[in-house]
């Protein structure tokens, strides 16, 4: 039975060897071709060696993760052969240099095309690390695709980064990849790939997806160091920063950094920072600061496997509880948790609006799986972000103010906020308890007061949180509770069920802090069976849901493997809870 | 352009009576004026301690931040609104031991603000705990038995680190204290000056009498200060301070372009000022269909 637009590729080999690059060329060709692609990468924390792969799933419909299997391998050696085979379909192919690596499988179920990749990347005029091309071509060959396609975005890709010479060899070395499989494996493949109406879609990771909001929704300053997953929000806002005026600063650690973006907010700029849990620890007084002195800061944490150095490279969902309770003290915060690049960017633009009307710090968690994962999705409409910029007062209207305080106590405990160089503006900005002139107090009344005045924000703050969005039948009794990126896994695990008539739905919290705790409450009544699936050990949201609602939800899913969870995973999960309860 | 008056606040003085601070403020107040500021134009950032407490009393715009970390705030706030007149201030348990880092990395940038440092060679608001600059065998609360380590060396590291305005004053030579505070704000980049400031009640040792001995004016001596290796000359005089005598005044001054120069974006227009409501993406999301 022939497959059109429906495979998985996975590649397979040594650090360097160009693995998630020509990953990203298969996907980028699909969604040229109007179909929907994920990309999803795993490797170990170095540069050289060590064992990377890429997967490339396709669909000429919309999808969310990656799944388990793929109907074509890419072992650029022989280790991804001993590690991957398994996930092969039935019926699917291995793409392999014969000359270098000898098979030693049980399948007879897998075709074998063997293709001189290392001879092929010298004839095209390259060295060994030109294999992932001519496999990439050979690839391409299988699914019965055009080459011209697969050409035009090597040419693109390499021209840009390397330049023309690069990219001839590159193409060459495709072709002659492409014409080895067209030469010797004669039979059509199974899964077959077609050219599609181009759509208006685009093709990124959860990073890029962030910046694009921060950018559009007029951040002007960032500053980071450089740490896994978030490294390539720096990069990406670097390259933007002259043709968008924004001032991007590495400063000497995570301390400066979140300093730095205090500052810059505190001076009147929409400001962020980015970093990964062992950063963010370093942050951690800032993070108080910037709540006590009421100034408006988004911050990215980047959740990777932990505690301490942990696992630099792989997915967890191990930090919620590190950020939702981060530094001394008690202070009103938000905390989000996209899970997909279009939550990336239209909630960061959220997320600056809320840091700004409500003067807090607003933290925004991802994980490696979003962040570093690409994914097809529609074209972002940009005029979707607006800006507010909250109780930010001109200059005019401070001409005319009498006794400005800048921590005014106000009904809904937000105060105006002026910023230096005003005339009649000037205060200070403290770290200690401070009056609403911001003068050092600590007069038992004025503390009351001020930190009431700084809680009541989350009254008029919690009315404007987004409660858990219901993918999937609303009706369907059994519920998959997730958080984060996990919705993406979910999401397909629905599917796979639905294929048995079995509905079920998927809660996905993308807001935790203020907590939507009425809402959870309608929810968890709903469905027969409340599962939690988690990348953690521990289920932290699980915990945070029974803190505010009282409610022990029983079944769980939970991982901490340095793996994300697989849509596989869910779904068997899901069937076993059912069989418990004798149903098959 | 404002007058002494209007920088005074209404919140109460704390420090001790006699401290150095006081006559520190003072001479922050007097350099203002004299260099003809807008109150509204000058933003004093501070760490804690003692020393971090004068936004609180100079009516400017202020921002007292955390222990260690004001350099951060003001070199964000500068780049953020290059019009602003920024210092920033705190003590030598703040600049020398929690925020080294930001001391080193804050010169090196160049970044035009003036940076004070209110060094009284001990901890002040935590009750008197030795310092890095406190001298060594010095006794305290933490060290019972006398400070083991050799103390910093501010001036050296400021030069090392790539300072363009380096120099020391003393607290209680006000009208000296004023010209160096002057001449760091007009300075284009990072002004350092560390300020020795007696510690009235924890520091038994390094007292008014005794800076009062000690210190000379490297101008009185026509110090050459375009020159990196006499600057350090004069600066390490500082390791043998004991036995010799302390030089304050100007050690070294060069140009050398900002970091807010440095920076394009905010050459037309400062950050701050620049338009966020029709800002268009489209071709950041067309490189990627
Ligand atoms: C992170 C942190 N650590 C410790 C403290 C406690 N602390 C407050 S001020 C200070 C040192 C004060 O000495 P110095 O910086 O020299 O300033 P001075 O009071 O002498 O002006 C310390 C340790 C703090 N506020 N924050």
């Amino acid at each position: 039975m022939v497959e059109v637009n429906k495979f998985a590729v996975k590649l397979g080999g040594e650090a360097g060897y160009g693995i998630a690059e020509a990953g990203k060329i298969l996907a980028k060709v699909c969604v040229r071709s109007g179909l929907y692609t994920v990309v999803t990468n795993e490797y170990p924390s170095l540069i050289r060696g060590g064992h990377n792969t890429a997967h490339i799933r396709v669909e000429d419909r919309e999808i969310y993760s990656h799944i388990k299997t793929c109907d074509i391998l890419i072992a650029l050696n022989k280790e991804t052969m001993d590690l991957h085979m398994q996930e092969i379909t039935p019926n699917g192919a291995v793409i392999y240099d014969g000359a270098e690596t000898k098979i030693e499988t049980g399948r007879k179920d897998v075709q074998l095309c063997s293709v001189p990749l290392a001879q092929l990347a010298r004839e095209a005029g390259g060295e060994r690390i030109v294999r992932n091309t001519v496999a990439l071509g050979a690839a391409f060959a299988l699914l019965q695709g055009e080459f011209e396609m697969l050409a035009n975005v090597i040419q693109e890709t390499y021209h840009e980064k390397k330049g023309s010479k690069i990219a001839s060899i590159n193409k060459k070395a495709a072709e002659l990849g492409y014409s080895c499989i067209k030469e010797k494996y004669k039979g059509p493949f199974r899964n077959q790939f077609k050219k599609e109406k181009q759509k208006q879609s685009i093709l990124l990771d959860g990073n890029t997806a962030l910046c694009l909001g921060a950018v559009k929704a007029g951040c002007k300053f960032h500053a980071q160091y450089p740490m896994t997953p978030s490294s390539g929000i720096l990069s990406y806002m670097a390259q933007q920063a002259m043709e968008y005026n924004i001032i991007v600063v590495q400063p000497e650690d995570e301390i400066s950094v979140i300093n730095m973006a205090i500052g810059a907010a505190f001076a009147g700029v929409r400001s962020m920072c980015a970093t990964a849990g062992g950063g963010f620890a370093l942050m951690v007084e800032g993070v108080g600061l910037a709540a006590m002195t009421e100034t408006p800061v988004v911050i990215i944490v980047g959740q990777r496997g932990g505690p301490s150095t942990g696992l630099p490279t792989k997915t967890e969902q191990g930090d919620l509880r590190f950020v939702l309770h981060v530094a001394q003290g008690e202070f009103p915060r938000v905390v989000l948790a996209p899970g997909d690049p279009a939550e990336c960017f239209y909630e960061i633009g959220n997320a600056f609006n809320l840091a700004e009307k409500y003067q807090l710090p607003v933290l925004i968690l991802t994980d490696k799986y979003v962040v570093d994962s690409m994914f097809t999705v529609p074209m972002f409409d940009q005029d979707k972000i607006k800006i507010d910029r909250g109780y930010l007062i001109t200059e005019k209207q401070l001409e005319n103010w009498n006794d400005f305080k800048r921590y005014q106590f106000t009904e809904d405990g937000i105060s105006p906020r002026s910023v230096p160089g005003q005339k009649n503006g000037i205060y200070k900005a403290a770290s200690d308890e401070h009056d609403e002139y911001g003068y050092v107090n600590e007069d038992p009344e004025n503390r009351k007061k001020m930190m009431q005045k700084r809680f009541k924000k989350l009254e008029l703050l919690q009315g404007e949180i987004p409660e858990p969005k219901i993918y999937g039948d609303k009706d369907a009794d059994i519920a998959i509770i997730v958080w984060g990126s996990v919705k993406n896994q979910a999401r397909e695990a629905i599917k796979l069920l639905a294929k048995e008539n079995i509905a079920a739905k998927v809660i996905h919290y993308l807001y935790i802090s203020p907590f939507p705790a009425e809402a959870t409450r309608h929810l968890l009544k709903e469905a027969r069976i409340n599962l939690l699936v988690e990348n953690n050990l521990t289920s932290q949201l699980g915990s945070i849901i029974q803190e505010h609602t009282g409610i022990f939800i029983q079944h769980r899913l939970l991982k901490s493997d340095g793996l994300p969870l697989s849509p596989e995973e869910i779904y068997l999960k899901v069937k076993q809870i059912r069989g418990a309860y004798g149903e098959i | 352009m404002v007058k002494f008056e209007e920088l005074n606040t209404l919140n109460p003085i704390t420090w001790c009576g006699g401290c150095g601070d006081f006559s520190m403020l003072l001479c922050l107040k007097k350099a203002i004026v004299e260099l003809n500021l807008e109150k509204e134009e000058v933003l004093c950032v501070s760490g804690i301690g003692c020393s971090g407490k004068v936004p609180y009393w100079i009516n400017t715009y202020g921002f007292c931040g955390l222990h260690g970390r004001p350099l951060p705030v003001a070199t964000a706030a500068k780049l953020t609104n290059h019009k602003l007149t920024v210092l920033a201030m705190g003590g030598d348990g703040d600049g020398y031991a929690e925020g080294t880092s930001h001391f080193i990395h804050a010169a090196r940038r160049n970044i035009d603000i003036t940076y004070i440092v209110h060094d009284n060679q001990v901890y002040g608001l935590t009750k008197g705990q030795a310092s890095p600059t406190s001298d060594k065998g010095f006794l305290t609360t933490s060290t019972p038995n006398g400070v083991l380590e050799m103390a910093i060396n501010p001036i050296a590291l400021a030069l090392s680190a790539g300072a363009t305005f380096v120099a020391r004053s003393y607290a209680g030579m006000q009208q000296h204290l004023i010209e160096m505070i002057k001449e760091a704000v007009k300075h284009k980049g990072f002004a350092f000056i560390d300020v020795l400031q007696p510690c009235v009640t924890y520091n038994y040792k390094n007292t008014y009498q005794w800076y009062q001995a000690k210190v000379y004016d490297l101008q009185k001596e026509k110090h050459n200060t375009s020159s990196l290796t006499k600057a350090f000359e004069k600066a390490l005089e500082w390791d043998d301070h004991e036995k010799t005598k302390i030089p304050i005044g100007i050690f070294y001054q060069a140009g050398r372009d900002t970091f807010e120069e440095d920076h394009g974006q905010i050459k037309k227009l400062p950050l701050v000022k620049q338009e966020i409501n029709k800002i268009d993406i489209t071709p950041l999301l067309k490189q990627l269909q």
